[in-house]
């Protein structure tokens, strides 16, 4: 099962890896960090994460910090 | 069972975080290059050079001994440490305004002797620390904090094309532009980064990777329209591509 | 020309002399661009450092020489360059930051006439140069003045040994009198003990954290604690290194300061004024930093007046007027630039003085 690690204190709301996702499985979520930023999260209960990596990628602050596929 | 994709380079610090802005590309640039040091196993033997601007932050991340240069010095810096130590592997990694502006004359001359180095340099066509002013890479028209009315060639000349102007030094093995617009690009990049660090492992010459980065808080954009800005004006002037490499027959 | 260590005295030019004792000190990088009057270290050490499988660069600029040494010392080997006047000029900006890095960068300056371009005649016009820095903020270079062809070898020994001591940069300040001319000078082995730098030279972080070398200090607390740090290590060099040569001071009524070749002509005045009854006794500093301060204080006890011989405006001669502090009058006999003012010259301007 493909899905990805965020930490969110990392998160700065640049929201660039949202369309990224091919399937749509990053949302912003109604949580803050202490940075001051409503951070992103994934949610994918049909598992349709693909594993592709394209948000860690684009990630420019090393938030998604794992991605698994299989 | 799932294999592991993506995991943050063993060449960082433990629990690095960014100090830059929400959306630079800086992030992703210094990423690459920790991920190169990590896959090429070059990490514990290497030593940078960091240049002066948001550049500099570098030895804040990367777990590697690093030198602080003063502004554009980056790579007088850098022949010292080689010169000294020939079996380390030394980098640089700095700005446009660092690297072709203050700097380059220490920047083509290392280029020019073929000193065994790689250099790393972020183009965003802005001053970015200072908070945005013009730098060498400004774009014809482009509004910066001293271009109020837009970069026009009378006033301000022109802006320079760094890959093009390393891939004539002799001593260059490897000189490429990449951009880091969207992810294929990304990718791209990062194989041009290997690339400058593998001919300095070999000893070829000098390596070059110009990186075409945003800067969504000096450009006053939102992190997606600065990567636009990245694809539909700066791609235009500054053709991403490989102006050199001696690794490949003609 | 060959690096020699000899039993014996051999004739050699004074910029050779320095170009032989750095290669003999165990330099392991030259970092230089050519300028009249030291050009010949330069010229000795591209191809000397070759033979021996050391590095020579032949740099852009001195902004680059400077900054390549700087590299190289960053390394923990020993690492020189050296320049004159109006190009040491170009590297204070580096000289700045070598302070603050705490990188032991050995800097020969063998000085011309300025300001601007000046001549390529002699010249101590460099004295504020060396001693007060034309780099930003607040930090000093330990300072040695060679006043003879031998003392350029050996000095060049003990700006290595400070250098690295200490991680400051040296500077040794000699002229074009001295780089120009021979003498007989005999190269014994480097005397002094290396230093162990492994705990903060850069390496490679191979089981340790990485380690950084930067004199950036983003939070003002940090950067006072850094100066308090920095200033504490230039006391300790005040009373561990500073270093003159004293004739005659016993019994002197004046008491003659000058420094370099300048003090070959003053002890020859000196020697006349005796003859003459004048009672006159020298100090010659030869650590320009640290100043031996102390020791004027102490003769300003004794003594009725000090005058000091450059060949430049009147530079040292504020040194020895903060050191003596108005207990006696501090006068300046001078020579803008070229050679030093002859022994006679001096004379009869010490009997004009009393």
């Amino acid at each position: 099962m493909s899905n990805i690690v965020i930490d969110k204190s990392k998160c700065k709301a640049c929201y660039l890896c949202i369309e990224e996702c091919p399937k749509n499985l990053i949302k912003i979520s109604d949580e803050a960090n202490n940075l001051g930023n409503r951070v992103v999260e994934f949610q994918d209960p049909e598992h349709r994460c693909l594993g592709c990596a394209m948000c860690a990628t684009r990630c420019p602050d090393l938030a998604i910090t794992e991605v698994y596929r299989g | 069972m799932a294999t592991q994709v993506f995991k943050i380079p063993d060449s960082f610090k433990k629990d690095a975080k960014y100090t830059f802005c929400p959306g630079c590309d800086h992030g992703v640039a210094v990423r690459l290059v920790g991920e190169c040091l990590s896959e090429l196993g070059l990490t514990e033997n290497a030593i940078a050079a960091c240049s002066i601007g948001c550049s500099v932050t570098i030895y804040d991340f990367l777990n590697v001994d690093s030198l602080e240069a003063p502004h554009g010095r980056a790579l007088a810096e850098a022949t010292g440490i080689k010169r000294a130590c020939p079996d380390k592997f030394v980098f640089t990694y700095q700005g446009d305004g660092d690297f072709a502006s203050i700097g380059l004359a220490e920047s083509m001359h290392a280029a020019l002797r073929g000193e065994k180095l790689s250099a790393i340099c972020i183009n965003n066509t802005t001053y970015g620390m200072t908070g945005g002013q013009l730098g060498p890479t400004t774009l014809l028209g482009q509004v910066t904090t001293t271009s109020p009315t837009g970069r026009n060639l009378e006033y301000y000349g022109y802006p320079i094309k760094i890959a093009e102007h390393i891939a004539l030094c002799d001593g260059t093995a490897f000189s490429a532009r990449v951009s880091l617009d969207s992810v294929p690009n990304i990718r791209k990049a990062k194989e041009a980064i290997k690339k400058a660090f593998e001919v300095q492992m070999k000893g070829l010459g000098f390596g070059f990777v110009e990186i075409l980065s945003s800067c969504p808080t000096n450009w006053k954009m939102s992190p997606q329209k600065a990567h636009e800005r990245v694809r539909d004006e700066m791609m235009q002037v500054f053709k991403p591509g490989i102006y050199k490499d001696i690794t490949v027959e003609k | 020309m060959t690096a020699t260590i000899t039993n014996k005295k051999i004739l050699m030019k004074g910029n050779y002399a320095i170009a032989n004792a750095a290669v003999l000190a165990g330099c392991q990088c030259y970092f230089g661009y050519p300028i009249t009057p030291q050009s010949e270290i330069g010229e000795f050490m591209s191809g000397k450092m070759q033979e021996l499988g050391r590095a020579y660069v032949s740099a852009e600029s001195e902004l680059a020489a400077i900054n390549m040494t700087m590299g190289a010392c960053s390394m923990g080997v020993k690492a020189m360059t050296s320049s004159s006047s109006c190009a040491v000029a170009l590297m204070q900006e580096g000289l700045s930051y070598a302070t603050s890095d705490q990188l032991p960068v050995v800097l020969v300056s063998v000085m011309r006439g300025g300001p601007g371009l000046g001549n390529i005649y002699p010249s101590q016009g460099d004295y504020f140069q060396a001693t007060r820095g034309g780099g930003n903020g607040d930090y000093k270079l330990i300072v040695l003045a060679p006043s003879t062809v031998q003392e350029c070898a050996d000095l060049t020994y003990k700006a290595f040994y400070l250098a690295h001591k200490y991680r400051n940069p040296a500077v040794l300040l000699a002229d074009g009198l001295l780089g120009q001319m021979m003498e007989p000078v005999q190269f014994k082995e480097y005397p002094y003990p290396e230093i162990d730098n492994s705990d903060w030279k850069l390496s490679g972080a191979k089981g340790r954290d990485a380690r950084i070398i930067r004199s950036y200090a983003p939070l003002a607390d940090n950067q006072c604690v850094y100066l308090e740090k920095l200033f504490e290590k230039y006391k300790t060099i005040e009373e561990n290194e500073t270093e003159w040569e004293e004739i005659g001071t016993e019994d002197a009524d004046i008491v003659l300061v000058s420094f370099g070749s300048t003090s070959r002509n003053v002890k020859t005045a000196a020697k006349i004024c005796r003859e003459k009854g004048i009672k006159v006794g020298i100090l010659r500093p030869i650590t320009l930093f640290p100043f031996p301060t102390k020791r004027l204080q102490e003769l300003s006890n004794k003594v009725k007046m000090f005058i000091s011989v450059e060949v430049n405006m009147g530079q040292m001669v504020q040194d020895v007027k903060l050191a003596v502090n108005g207990k006696v009058p501090v006068e300046l006999i001078h020579k803008p630039v070229g050679a030093p003012p002859s022994p006679e010259e001096i004379v009869s301007q010490i009997e004009e003085l009393v």
